[in-house]
């Protein structure tokens, strides 16, 4: 395999493509709405009316706007809640301008759309994510040929050290400073690692991006191996995901055909496979050491860090873990330079973020935007507020590990230290929607039990003060607490946010820190008198 | 091999580089609480009681895991950790059933004695009053789950010096349990010498000889580390 | 100058912590000397709980409903709680049947399964009290102000925990000897 055969299949892939494509959501979202229905209706109409020749039915990867699908795209029109017996107007209407669709035209100048950036997403919902040649068709692999044959190492990092490009799993950590010690560590064999066991409560940012391109994930592992000097990958992905986990077996399996995976890469010296690993859905998975434990074939417990998986992971190898949306960042900043993708975002915090957006709010789906947009674009312009006319109380960011944000405090940007500042993280990009309707101390309860039922138990005050606060903060809800009570549930939170093992427990007590700083006087109202 | 010297408690102290901050304090004679900690297997870090705290951190570093490095200023009796061992104290005893009247341990429970020692006289804690089993399948010894504190001290020590691998831990979060084999009785589980090893790692008197009554169980940690040293080092010293 | 009004109450315990208050021995003419006994079960024929009680001992964790009616009393009526051995700190032995859902397979294993014949479980309502749900320690009813482990505490325990009441000064709680459970 070399540039000229990746032209090759581009060139030959393009040629048989037809003049006239319908595009529809195959991602999980529209999927649940029935868009496999949808597609069948659509292609049997194409043949029916004739139009085989010039028009094909192409699924897609997620369109965005999950809320209203299935999604359907007729040469750059959107069509929103598209059903099976749309079919015959949708088609119909290629040919003939006169005939308006039954299914509701959307629009791609709406806030929703129009305040995006897609540079992870750049594919999503463009090309078919079960086809390699579709991703070679709009330039995939050739940044990896790129890299193997005209950068050294040295010069990847660089490149993704220029960008400041930070950790898109939560944390934030500078991923070319990780890169490059994992680089330096002397011992061998190194292993790189995609953390996809996304499980934060209403987070899909992940399953989209491996459901609709999963190639730009291995393409950009495959970057991040050769740049630290590893020959194998793993993939964690947890075992909900079963459409991502199949695409992404599918797109491993391609590449291997291609032999873009596997030995001696574009002609180079440099060998790499991917493999992926299934978890069986604990949420502490997500946390480093836990996955690796997971990968090794052990109990996912985490362990104490140092020492950090860079210097002793998989095996007691330097082993590189980033979250799917680091390696999909990488793909464009090699193409585009590391320049290019600190001049997006803001002074700390570059490049864009995808989010999740959902919970209350009108438009619920993926959106993608550039660090330090602030929150009032995201869930007022783009997510238009609430749908029933209510109105808008705050938004939870970063799931149980995260804290809300009240809708005084809209016009902050999003980015890594702003959200911190108000208590609560950016995480991987769920970002949940509450109306005034919604009772803070029961979402607070709500979170604590998610972590009561996930901690892994191994450190006291993770398991054992997890299942205290989720009592305390039902005496509270039930009306039978007191002062006395709200006092010992600040005390217990401190606890357990400051001696706990890892980011679970540390992070646990943030949903109800972060409701009591904002919204005490809910939790005061439900107290004795 | 390299010499690290330390500040604890605002005592220096000297010592081999790669040492814990809790090797350090205990030859310093600075006593740190601690319950999943036992010389002879590896440390996990888990109980949380031997945090300390680090000049020039904001973070609370558990001193069992972590090593020591040069001019380090390390506090281990500070209010806040003081306060915060207890609590933790007080967790545990609100998460079992811990009942010291009649239990086999009493007087002789590492538990007991790190409630002394941090001052517990009672639990601030809603107790949970788990239903939690009794194993008296294996002809010597017996195991009583309600005074499980889940400092898998027996896992490491059947894994790491018998290599019977007898003992894992299994479910999560409140539910978190200590079995043998693949959950089966321990009488049944094939892989059992009986070395007796981890009723004397067991700092409670969960893990138990069959026989002892109210407050006779005396248990041997530091034979652990007698069997550690003598396969390590090949010195038989007591 | 006013005697101290001393008091100890008896909730669900087995009296040990009572019995072990009597081991003071000859300490208890020194304890006659400072405190008026305003209600005891074990130095004072009085069958009320009384008003205005400058300390009391509680023994026993709170397991029926008159238990309970009881701490409620001793804490209005008194200035200084005292929480005193395991069952009323920690709930101890009274606590092992929490774990099997409520009174009743209890209160059925007593007085039916185990009755020679004709058991029937004991009802009586007004004269014999009825089981709470949970037993509970003391201070899951009732806020404490003293906490006096042990099961029982020793003669010496007790000694070192009240005379410094006696004396209005708060005990020091330390050390294996003050705080051991069990």
């Amino acid at each position: 395999m070399e540039f000229s055969e990746l032209q090759r299949i581009a060139a030959e892939y393009q040629a048989q493509r037809k003049p006239i494509r319908i595009r529809y959501c195959h991602a999980a979202g529209c999927q649940s709405c029935g868009s496999l229905a949808v597609a069948e209706a659509l292609q049997r109409e194409v043949s029916a009316q004739g139009l085989t020749e010039e028009v094909e039915v192409c699924p897609v990867g997620c369109m965005r706007l999950c809320g209203r699908g299935c999604l359907v795209d007729i040469q750059g029109k959107l069509y929103e809640r598209v059903r099976p017996e749309d079919a015959p107007s949708l088609v119909a209407s290629i040919k003939d301008d006169s005939i308006t669709p039954t299914a509701p035209a959307g629009s791609y100048d709406h806030p929703f759309f129009a305040y995006q950036l897609p540079i992870v997403l750049e594919n999503c919902g463009k090309i078919n994510p079960e086809e390699i040649d579709e991703y070679i068709a709009v330039g995939g692999y050739q940044q990896l040929e790129k890299v193997l044959h005209s950068m050294t190492p040295q010069e990847v990092i660089r490149e993704i050290t220029i960008s400041g490009l930070r950790g898109r799993g939560g944390a934030g950590y500078p991923t070319g400073l990780k890169w490059s010690t994992v680089a330096k560590m002397p011992k061998t064999p190194k292993y790189v690692v995609c953390n996809a066991d996304e499980g934060d409560p209403g987070a899909f940012m992940d399953r989209s991006v491996l459901e609709s391109d999963p190639h730009r994930v291995l393409e950009g592992m495959a970057i991040a191996a050769y740049a630290v000097g590893a020959n194998q990958g793993y993939i964690y992905v947890r075992a909900e995901y079963p459409l991502a986990i199949s695409r992404l077996q599918k797109a491993i399996q391609q590449a291997k055909r291609r032999e873009i995976l596997g030995s001696q890469i574009f002609g180079s010296t440099f060998d790499f496979k991917i493999d992926i690993r299934v978890g069986a859905g604990a949420f502490v998975c997500g946390e480093e050491t836990a996955l690796m434990a997971s990968i090794e074939g052990k109990r996912g417990n985490p362990r104490p860090r140092p020492p950090y998986p860079a210097e002793s992971g998989l095996w007691g190898c330097p082993t590189l873990i980033n979250n799917v949306e680091t390696f999909a960042n990488v793909v464009p900043i090699i193409r585009e330079g590391g320049e290019w993708f600190s001049g997006i975002g803001t002074a700390t915090s570059k490049g864009t973020k995808v989010f999740a957006l959902t919970g209350k709010v009108k438009n619920t789906g993926l959106i993608e935007v550039p660090m330090g947009t602030t929150l009032h674009r995201i869930v007022m312009e783009m997510g238009e507020g609430c749908a029933d006319g209510k109105k808008v109380k705050a938004v939870q960011t970063g799931g149980p590990s995260g804290g809300c944000v009240p809708v005084e405090y809209f016009d902050t940007p999003v980015d890594y230290e702003s959200l911190k500042s108000l208590g609560t993280i950016m995480g991987s990009g769920g970002m949940i929607v509450v109306d005034e309707d919604t009772n803070m101390v029961g979402l607070a309860r709500y979170y604590m039990e998610f972590c009561r039922g996930e901690t892994c138990g191994k450190c006291i005050p993770c398991r054992t003060g997890t299942v205290q606060l989720y009592q305390m903060l039902t005496k509270i809800l039930s009306g039978e607490a007191t002062e006395k009570d709200l006092e010992s549930l600040r005390q217990l939170s401190a606890l357990v946010k400051e001696t706990s093992l890892c980011g679970l427990g540390q992070t646990a007590p943030n949903p109800v820190l972060s409701t009591l700083r904002f919204f005490e006087q809910e939790y005061k109202q439900l107290l004795k008198s | 091999m390299s010499v690290v010297t330390l500040k604890i408690d605002n005592v220096d102290v000297a010592i081999e580089a790669g040492s814990t901050i809790l090797q350090a304090a205990r030859e310093a004679g600075i006593k740190i609480p601690t319950l999943c900690y036992l010389e002879g297997v590896s440390p996990v870090g888990a109980c949380r009681l031997c945090l300390v705290e680090i000049k020039g951190s904001d973070r609370l570093h558990a001193s069992c895991v972590t090593p020591v490095s040069e001019g380090m200023e390390v506090f281990t009796q500070t209010e806040k950790l003081k306060e915060y061992r207890k609590m933790l104290v007080e967790l545990l005893f609100a998460e079992g059933n811990h009942i010291c009247a009649f239990c086999v341990s009493n007087g002789n429970c590492e538990l007991q004695d790190v409630a002394i020692e941090v001052g517990m006289d009672h639990t601030r804690f809603n107790y949970r009053f788990p239903e939690r089993d009794v194993d008296l399948s294996h002809p010597l010894f017996g195991i009583d789950h309600n005074r499980c504190i889940l400092c898998t001290r027996c896992v490491r020590v059947c894994a790491e010096i018998e290599g019977a691998h007898v003992w894992n831990v299994a479910f999560r979060g409140a539910a978190a349990k200590i079995i043998s084999g693949l959950n089966q009785p321990w009488g049944e589980v094939s892989s059992c010498t009986s070395c007796g090893k981890c009723v004397e790692a067991c700092p409670t008197g969960s893990i138990f000889r069959k026989g002892v009554t109210t407050a006779e169980m005396k248990k041997h940690p530091d034979y652990i580390e007698f069997l550690h040293t003598a396969r390590e080092e090949h010195q038989w010293t007591r | 100058m006013d005697k101290i009004r001393f008091a100890t109450v008896w909730l669900a315990g087995c009296s040990g912590c009572h019995m072990s208050f009597l081991d003071l021995d000859e300490l208890l003419f020194d304890l006659a000397d400072a405190v008026e006994v305003v209600y005891s079960p074990v130095g004072s024929d009085i069958k009320t709980y009384p008003e205005n009680v400058d300390i009391c001992l509680v023994e026993g964790a709170v397991a029926n409903e008159e238990n309970l009616e009881l701490a409620l009393k001793v804490r209005r009526n008194t200035k200084f709680v005292v929480s005193f051995g395991d069952c009323a700190v920690l709930g101890n032995v009274p606590t092992l049947r929490n774990v099997l859902h409520g009174p009743d397979p209890v209160l059925r294993r007593c007085y039916v399964e185990l009755s020679d014949y004709g058991g029937q479980i004991p009802n009586a309502p007004g004269i014999v009290p009825k089981l709470l749900d949970k037993v509970q320690p003391l201070h899951y009813y009732i806020d404490v102000d003293l906490y006096l482990p042990g099961c029982p505490p020793s003669a010496d325990r007790i000694r070192d925990a009240i005379f410094p009441l006696l004396r209005g000064e708060k005990p020091v709680m330390e050390g294996r000897e003050m705080l051991k459970f069990g």
